[in-house]
């Protein structure tokens, strides 16, 4: 399914960012047809559908941060194809480290969404379980997912598992120290993990000329001895595809892959975040062609795969799903902060007892 | 059966237990392969387990700490081996932002069973940055338990219990007592527990607090000042996080002089921590300040000046004359 160069000219902005990058949407019109029906209609419906939960997910977070029901919340419009093609191409045996950007990709394996909303409401309820989604706590470091990735790719191989794992991260990801170790860890050891890097162009004000002198990221994979393989990042069907196929690859005993995701942070970094301070907001907004689910949507529709109704109403069910997750958030009781004390242990030690969380008292005095 | 051995040997005879009982115990680190580690803790392993289960990685601690970390997700039970104290130190952001977390963004669900062992401290005249006493940096960080062995037993005991503990263990080797003397160990360790302090000699005068290789200083001293005609208790402290609490309190209510020696710098060490313990909670059964005999507030000095940096039998014996005269 890799393209070279097949980026469509009516994209102008941007489009050379996408040279060379895998896709099914920028094909001619016809070969894109051809491409979408051969994944077949119920998958790309699907994979709509887990694009438009993660879209409607991130809008209602955003209301909910502007009523403060909820806290700073780092929303990832515009990287829904990534996220949705991603989980996808994956079973569920395998796992997932996602950062704060990816913060609700559990959803798409079946957490509620109230989950990680209230993770970003600050209540102890918001972390999910782990082990019952293969998916990681959300990491707010930057980078230090990946080795843990890695460990969890080459320990599942050592225990005789075929699970992958993968583990997302942004340009500025790239630069950390974790990051080259991790790469440099999983090549030497074949660990079966996808590096998955979202190439958003800004790590909050900090444009990737700034961050690294390579135009492009997945050029860092020949340093380890990987492929490095570039995918249109608004392409929720080249995404799943480039990620089966890495996973792939991984399961037949044929080691790390790093894989960008070519992009652009179409929003801000988070709700504190104001790019016009440091980006011209006419030129950002040149980008908004790109949005990932209007660009499914023409291409769907074009393809005769589904009808703008049809998929309209993924869109409002999606919307609906999360109002509804969102108005019960208040309903969830806090735990007392004793009570998350006995969680840092198995054995929760003295230091931790009831009696520190009061007030000193003399025994003499009572 | 016993055997007499040093403490290398049983730490290196524990880690073929763990590895031999638990088919999902692994062992990370530089050289700890076919080398055997630069100290020969794991020599022999790689041969009888495999290079799959003993498992030279690149260097690069926070890359194989933080794999560890992921390898815990999936069900194995790492045992990682830093080289030296202070190659920790690019591991400390995989320890603090993720190890010591991981319970607590499970709600308490899962632990990671994880042990990372440390050779550490000084006294064997080693370049920069091979004899520091990080200990504290760990003891200070959520969700991490901290232990020093001090003598063969108790080096093959606790780090049997660190790795069946579940959650992340900084098990502290001194190594300046690695190959020091020997000791009759049994042939299987038996897990002892991780929290427990130990009294080493009885004593009823001036009770010495200290652990891994400063139990040997605070047993020189209390030789010393016996022959003086003191009778001084040597508490070896064993947990470094969390401290023996109940420990701490009878020592102090039943001698009520108390020194506190560890070759890690002065401000902010545990030192400080034991003391403040004992006169926020037993200040009336104080006979005397508690003293502290303590590395300086310095980088580590380069070796010809060690000895002048790390506590001394003389420098203990004095704390404690002090405490006596009070």
């Amino acid at each position: 399914m890799r393209e070279l160069g097949a980026a469509s000219g009516d994209l102008a902005p941007g489009a050379e960012l996408m040279e060379g990058t895998s896709t099914v949407l920028g094909l001619p019109s016809d070969r894109r047809r051809e491409a979408l029906a051969g994944l077949g209609r119920s998958l790309v419906l699907e994979l709509f559908a887990a694009m438009a939960r993660l879209r409607a997910f991130d809008e209602r977070a955003v209301i909910l941060q502007r009523q403060g029901v909820i806290g700073t919340y780092p929303t990832y419009f515009g990287e829904e194809a990534v996220q949705a093609g991603s989980v996808l191409a994956l079973e569920d045996r395998d796992w997932l480290f996602p950062t704060y950007r990816q913060n609700s990709v559990v959803v798409l394996r079946g957490c509620p969404p109230e989950v990680p909303l209230l993770l970003w409401r600050g209540n102890p309820a918001g972390w999910h379980d782990v082990q019952a989604l293969h998916t990681a706590p959300v990491c707010v470091p930057v980078a230090t997912n990946y080795p843990h990735a890695v460990g969890a790719a080459w320990g599942s191989r050592l225990l005789g598992e075929a699970s992958v794992a993968l583990a997302y991260g942004g340009d500025g990801s790239t630069s950390e120290g974790d990051f080259h170790e991790a790469c440099n860890l999983a090549a030497v050891v074949r660990a079966p993990v996808i590096f998955l890097v979202t190439n958003n162009q800004w790590a909050i004000s900090t444009p990737l000329r700034l961050q690294t002198r390579v135009e492009r990221i997945a050029d860092k994979a020949s340093a380890y001895g990987m492929p490095g393989v570039r995918v249109d990042g608004f392409d929720v069907f080249a995404c799943y595809l480039a990620v089966r196929e890495a996973a792939a690859r991984a399961r037949r005993g044929e080691g790390p892959t790093l894989l960008e995701a070519v992009g652009y942070r179409l929003g801000p970094h988070g709700t504190a975040d104001e790019p016009s301070i440091y980006r011209d907001p006419e030129s950002a907004r040149r980008w908004d062609v790109w949005e990932p689910i209007g660009r499914a949507v023409k291409a769907l529709v074009d393809a005769g795969l589904a009808s703008s109704d049809e998929l309209a109403k993924l869109g409002a069910d999606a919307a609906a799903e999360m109002r509804a997750a969102g108005d019960r958030l208040q309903d969830f009781p806090l735990p007392s902060i004793g009570e998350v004390a006995t969680r840092v242990y198995k054995d929760t030690p003295w230091t931790l007892g009831a009696d520190r969380l009061r007030e000193p008292t003399f025994r003499e005095e009572g | 059966m016993s055997q007499s051995v040093t403490m290398v040997d049983a730490v290196g005879r524990a880690l073929g237990q763990i590895l031999e009982d638990d088919p999902r115990a692994i062992l990370l680190g530089e050289d700890i392969g076919v080398n055997g580690g630069v100290f020969r803790a794991t020599a022999g392993l790689q041969a009888r387990f495999g290079p799959d289960r003993v498992v030279d990685t690149p260097l690069s601690e926070a890359g194989f700490v933080g794999a560890a970390i992921g390898m815990c997700l999936v069900g194995l039970r790492p045992i990682v081996e830093i080289q030296f104290d202070a190659f920790v130190y690019p591991a400390f952001e995989q320890l603090a932002s993720h190890a010591g977390r991981f319970r607590w963004r499970t709600n308490g669900a899962y632990g990671l069973p994880l042990v990372i062992r440390i050779p550490y401290g000084g006294g064997t005249k080693a370049p920069e940055l091979h004899s520091d006493s990080p200990e504290t940096l760990f003891s200070h960080t959520p969700g991490l338990r901290v232990v020093a062995p001090s003598d063969p037993l108790s080096a093959g005991e606790m780090l049997v219990a660190a790795a069946a503990c579940g959650d992340p263990v900084i098990y502290m080797e001194p190594k300046r007592l690695y190959r020091r003397g020997r000791a009759e160990v049994p042939d299987r360790f038996q897990a002892s527990s991780l929290d427990l302090a130990q009294v080493v000699r009885p004593g009823t005068d001036v009770a010495i607090l200290a652990h891994g290789a400063m139990v040997e200083v605070a047993m020189g001293a209390a030789e010393h000042l016996a022959a003086q005609g003191a009778s001084v208790r040597v508490v070896d402290l064993r947990s470094l996080y969390p401290l023996d609490r109940d420990m701490l309190l009878r020592t102090a209510t039943e001698v009520g002089r108390v020194v506190v020696v560890h070759e890690a710098p002065r401000h902010s060490g545990l030192a400080a921590e034991v003391a403040a313990i004992l006169q926020e909670e037993v200040a009336d059964h104080l006979l005397a300040p508690v003293l502290r005999v303590t590395g300086m507030d310095m980088p580590f000095p380069l070796f010809q000046l060690e000895d002048q940096a790390l506590p001394s039998v003389a420098r203990v014996v004095r704390a404690a004359q002090a405490t006596l005269e009070y």
